[in-house]
């Protein structure tokens, strides 16, 4: 008699909501003589919108902690990851339909349900409950977004797709690894049953210190931290800059919610082993990641090295394994969506012409010619440098605050101190936008409706910088992961 | 509204600040007028402040508290005291000083008065916070308008200035987040929950070892030492003034060299205050370079704006010596140092930059004989260099006196040495005067116009607070001492006896 799990479809939900829609959008691409892309981003946005109703309503799920057959979770972590990652998602379909409309002669429909898959993957890894889940979420999103880098079709974007193909592969292959290592030590693929089995006496710990060790490259890969960040420069500039933003930012927040889950919660008992580990990754990404920013001329590879040493800050906040440490990065992971997304869009906007044009002498004098553009850039670098009254300051400080209260106060002071050399880079632009006179000629892309989610950005910027406390309470709420 | 008076003096200039964002089809003069009378209106508030202020008290007064993010801690705190109390009042008399003064530029006028009315919001918080994170969030603020109004409207090197300025002072505040989390951490675990009040840290920071409050002190100090500066540090100084716009070299001079040194007493003398004991000679020596370094190096400086940014420096040790001779005068004097220098220098950065409005030159070699042609402007000169130079029955001879007295008390080196630097303050600045406004007339010089109306508005108030803070000190000194004393017994219970009977004695008008 094989025991055969009821099957709760509630807490996947969101899931079942994207990849639905995704299929009508993609049959729609195939029926369709010549598609409208605004049909399409209707499609994609109803697709969000549900997912997001469906993970709402799961704040107040009464039901199993985990639902079918204990491999999906249904806390309100999971419920402030999928929302994040959707409303990620959501500016990127409306970054996505502007860009295609106004750079690409074909249609590139599939675009939109490529994007809702990669987000079904990303809402899936944060709610999983089962490392085999968390692997397939992440071949869910990794195969959409390495098809959604090479999608133009021009030279640079297919070179980046491909050498995102082959290093993400491998990446997945020391992922894949790692949870069988994993199995190996704890006999389980299940997250709470292994930290039981590891803070018990049936868990063979030096197997899972192999597994810790392979897992931790796995994810280190997808959050672009050093030294496994090699990828991410070349990926981010030949990417399509839509696709740039939303990767840089939803893969980022996948990433990092699946990491503390499996961290946090099914290595637990092994945090004395682990938390050094992030401690010097922490440390490595800050510090390269923001000294190598100083040597770029292309604006899109400087904010990609930005962006690792952003991932090495919210590693910071993540050494302190409680749920201060969980709760100090989901924040950070909020605030920085909000900015990069922000700093990407405008990028966008900038290289009208197309995608050569993101050096960064296309910013100078951007004031003169679009001071609204070149406000909205200052208030998102100012936040990536974490100057107040913005989200970047008060996460920075969460995360130092965090890390200190653990007692890695050597760890606040790289960080603190390589925050000053990435002010430079982060000034620079601003000294270039606002400060120079414009030479040469350059028309930014005049159009309304991604200049209103910028405003959008911007303000939810200096509000989360203000007023944190918005959120902060959900994210307490949310940081707490039971087992 | 009288319960939130210290919130709506920090908060006012933001009013001006959105409207003058939002105004988008505001006529340049529209938006002058706007900004000056916020600026105006903040005065107003402040002066009600001091009206209220109950100089017998020592402690903290009208303390506003509301939790802000508890998941770290960080609380809305202000309260004042009389040693802020004076800092709050000099900026919100410069604030409005400076935007008449520049009225006549006309470059992005909106963008330039909103960093100016940011500016200010931002240097009130640093005065008035009480919580160790609201401080730094403040202090970093300041970074940003500044930087701004330096890179965006100043001289011709003015973005390398702009940037030095930045990072300087950036780098310093890295050791003093660090810090800051790490006394936070301590109080999470001594006191079971995480605060930045200074008042519950300066009993964690008493049950620290002392190793660790040397370092804590150390890293608190490079912070404030980058912003005051204190030799060596101070390269960035002479840059950013002599590339700034001439309201942001007085703002610089004014108020934000300040908040280095009230940084030094609130946080360094309160929270470590053995540290500081420990650390006093080497600090004392620190500011005694900086008095001499500074007055020689001004000594031989051609530019006019360059030689009163290294009369800054040296006028800084002043302050910086006041506070670590731990005695009430020498507290007290460098308090009233830092009022007086405010505006002795800001008067003098005032003056800079109307002659160089007129001469198109701040190189001394290329001016002479200007009193013959401007009278008014150049006896205005004459007023502040005497001020400067600490003449009796003006200002800055008040607060250097104090200083000299108070450290003499506990190290006649320190104070015969600080003495030495007032002769110096004489020679540099009467010589600049000398050269300037005497001797033959250039051609080119010979039909200048003297003040204008708005410049003798800029330029009456402040140098009239020149000679009556000069003549009658008492108003500033009564609310200080209370202050000082306690700061004083603080670091130092059974220390020098204190000389109440010399500050009096100073304080009666000859």
């Amino acid at each position: 008699m094989i025991d055969t799990p009821t099957l709760v479809f509630g807490p996947v939900l969101p899931e079942l909501f994207l990849v639905a829609f995704a299929i009508v959008g993609l049959l729609y691409e195939a029926v369709a003589k010549r598609s409208d892309r605004l049909v399409h981003l209707l499609i994609a946005m109803s697709g969000l919108a549900m997912a997001a109703a469906s993970s709402i309503i799961l704040w107040n799920w009464s039901g199993d902690a985990t639902v079918l057959g204990g491999t999906v979770n249904a806390d309100r972590f999971a419920v402030v990851g999928r929302l994040l990652v959707i409303a990620i998602a959501a500016f990127g379909v409306l970054y996505g339909k502007h860009y295609l409309e106004r750079s690409e002669p074909q249609p590139r429909g599939e675009f939109f349900p490529l994007v809702l898959f990669a987000t079904s993957g990303m809402t899936l890894i944060v709610a999983s409950a089962d490392l085999i889940v968390t692997f397939l979420a992440l071949e869910i999103l990794s195969l959409s977004l390495y098809v959604l880098t090479g999608i133009t079709g021009r030279r640079a974007s297919n070179e980046a797709a491909v050498k995102y193909f082959l290093l993400g592969a491998a990446s997945s292959a020391f992922f894949l690894y790692g949870v069988a290592m994993a199995y190996g030590a704890t006999n389980t693929t299940y997250i709470t049953a292994m930290a039981r089995a590891l803070s018990g006496t049936t868990g063979n710990q030096a197997i899972a210190l192999l597994a810790m060790a392979f897992l931790v490259v796995g994810f280190a890969f997808k959050v672009s931290a050093v030294p496994f960040h090699m990828w991410t420069p070349d990926v981010y500039q030949g990417a399509p800059t839509p696709v740039t933003a939303y990767m840089s930012t939803s893969t980022k927040a996948a990433a990092f919610l699946a990491l503390i889950r499996v961290f946090d919660v099914a290595l637990q008992p092994l945090t004395w082993d682990w938390t050094p580990v992030i401690w010097v990754l922490a440390a490595l990404s800050i510090v390269v990641g923001s000294v190598l920013a100083i040597a770029q001329t292309d604006v899109k590879r400087m904010l990609a090295y930005s962006s690792i040493a952003q991932a090495g800050f919210i590693l910071t906040g993540l050494t302190s394994a409680n749920s201060v440490g969980i709760s100090a990065a989901m924040f950070y992971l909020v605030a920085y969506a909000a900015m990069t997304l922000g700093a990407f869009g405008v990028v966008m906007l900038v290289s009208a012409r197309g995608e050569e044009q993101t050096s960064l002498s296309s910013y100078t004098g951007l004031f003169r010619r679009s001071p609204l553009l070149a406000g909205l850039m200052t208030v998102f670098l100012l936040s990536l440098a974490g100057i107040p009254p913005t989200a970047g300051f008060i996460a920075k400080v969460g995360v130092f605050s965090a890390a200190s209260s653990a007692g890695y106060w050597p760890l606040v002071l790289i960080g603190t101190l390589a925050s000053v050399a990435a002010a430079f880079f982060y000034l620079r632009v601003v000294v270039l936008m606002v400060m120079r006179e414009p030479e040469g000629s350059h028309d930014e892309d005049p159009s309304l409706m991604p200049r209103v989610a910028l405003v959008v950005l911007a303000g939810a910027t200096i509000l989360l910088g203000v007023l944190p406390g918005l959120i902060t309470g959900l994210l307490r709420d949310a940081s707490v992961l039971r087992w | 509204m009288s319960a939130h008076l210290l919130s709506l003096t920090i908060f006012l200039p933001l009013v001006g600040l959105v409207i003058l964002l939002l105004g988008r089809g505001l006529s340049n003069d529209t938006a002058r007028w706007i900004a000056l009378s916020t600026a105006l209106a903040t005065f107003v508030v402040s002066m009600i402040v001091l009206g209220r202020f109950d100089s017998s008290l020592a402690a903290y007064q009208m303390v506003e508290r509301a939790s802000w993010i508890p998941s770290i801690g960080l609380q809305y705190l202000v309260g004042v005291d009389g040693i802020s109390l004076w800092m709050v009042l000099l900026s919100t008399f410069l604030f409005p000083v400076a935007i008449l003064a520049s009225w006549k530029v006309d470059k992005d006028v909106r963008l330039y008065l909103g960093a100016m009315l940011a500016l200010e919001t931002a240097v009130l918080g640093t005065f008035l916070t009480l919580d160790l994170l609201l401080f730094f969030l403040f202090f970093e603020a300041i970074l940003v308008p500044m930087y701004l109004l330096i890179g965006g409207w100043g001289g011709d090197r003015r973005i390398y200035a702009a940037v030095k300025f930045f990072l300087y002072t950036m780098a310093g505040s890295a050791f003093l987040l660090v810090a800051t989390l790490f006394l936070a951490a301590q109080a999470g675990s001594s006191l079971g929950h995480v605060t930045f009040d200074i008042r519950d840290l300066q009993a964690v920071a008493h049950g620290l070892p002392v190793a660790t409050t040397r370092w804590l002190f150390l890293a608190f100090f490079v912070a404030f030492a980058v912003k005051v500066p204190i030799f060596p540090l101070h390269t960035w100084l002479p840059d950013a003034h002599t590339e700034a716009p001439t309201a942001g070299s007085v703002l610089l001079a004014g108020i934000l060299l300040k908040v280095g040194a009230y940084g030094l007493i609130r946080f360094n003398l309160a929270l470590f205050p053995d540290a500081a004991k420990y650390f006093a000679t080497f600090v004392s020596i620190l500011a005694v370079i900086g008095i001499i370094y500074g007055a020689v190096v001004a000594l031989i400086q051609t530019d006019l704006k360059r030689l009163v940014a290294y009369s800054s420096v040296s006028h800084l040790g002043f302050v910086v010596l006041g506070i670590f001779a731990f005695t009430e005068q020498a507290l007290t004097g460098g308090v009233l140092q830092m009022v007086n220098h405010g505006l002795a220098t800001g008067a003098l950065f005032l003056l800079v930059g109307m002659m160089y409005e007129r001469t198109h030159t701040r190189d001394l070699g290329k001016m002479g004989g200007l009193a013959g042609v401007m009278p008014w402007l150049m006896g205005a000169f004459l007023f502040a260099v005497f001020a400067a130079a600490g003449l009796p029955g003006l200002n800055s001879f008040v607060g250097e006196f104090l200083v000299i007295v108070g450290t003499f008390a506990v190290s006649p080196w320190f104070g015969s040495l600080a003495a030495l630097a007032v002769i110096l303050a004489a020679i540099y600045l009467l010589w600049s005067y000398q050269r300037m406004a005497q001797g033959p007339v250039r051609e080119e010089h010979r039909y200048l116009p003297d003040v204008s109306l708005r410049e003798v508005a800029v330029l009456v108030p402040v140098l009239s607070l020149l000679l009556v803070f000069g003549v009658y000190p008492k108003v500033l000194t009564d609310r200080i001492d209370p202050s000082a004393k306690a700061v004083v017994v603080h670091v130092d219970p059974q220390g020098q006896p204190t000389q109440v009977g010399l500050v009096q004695a100073q304080e009666s008008p000859p």
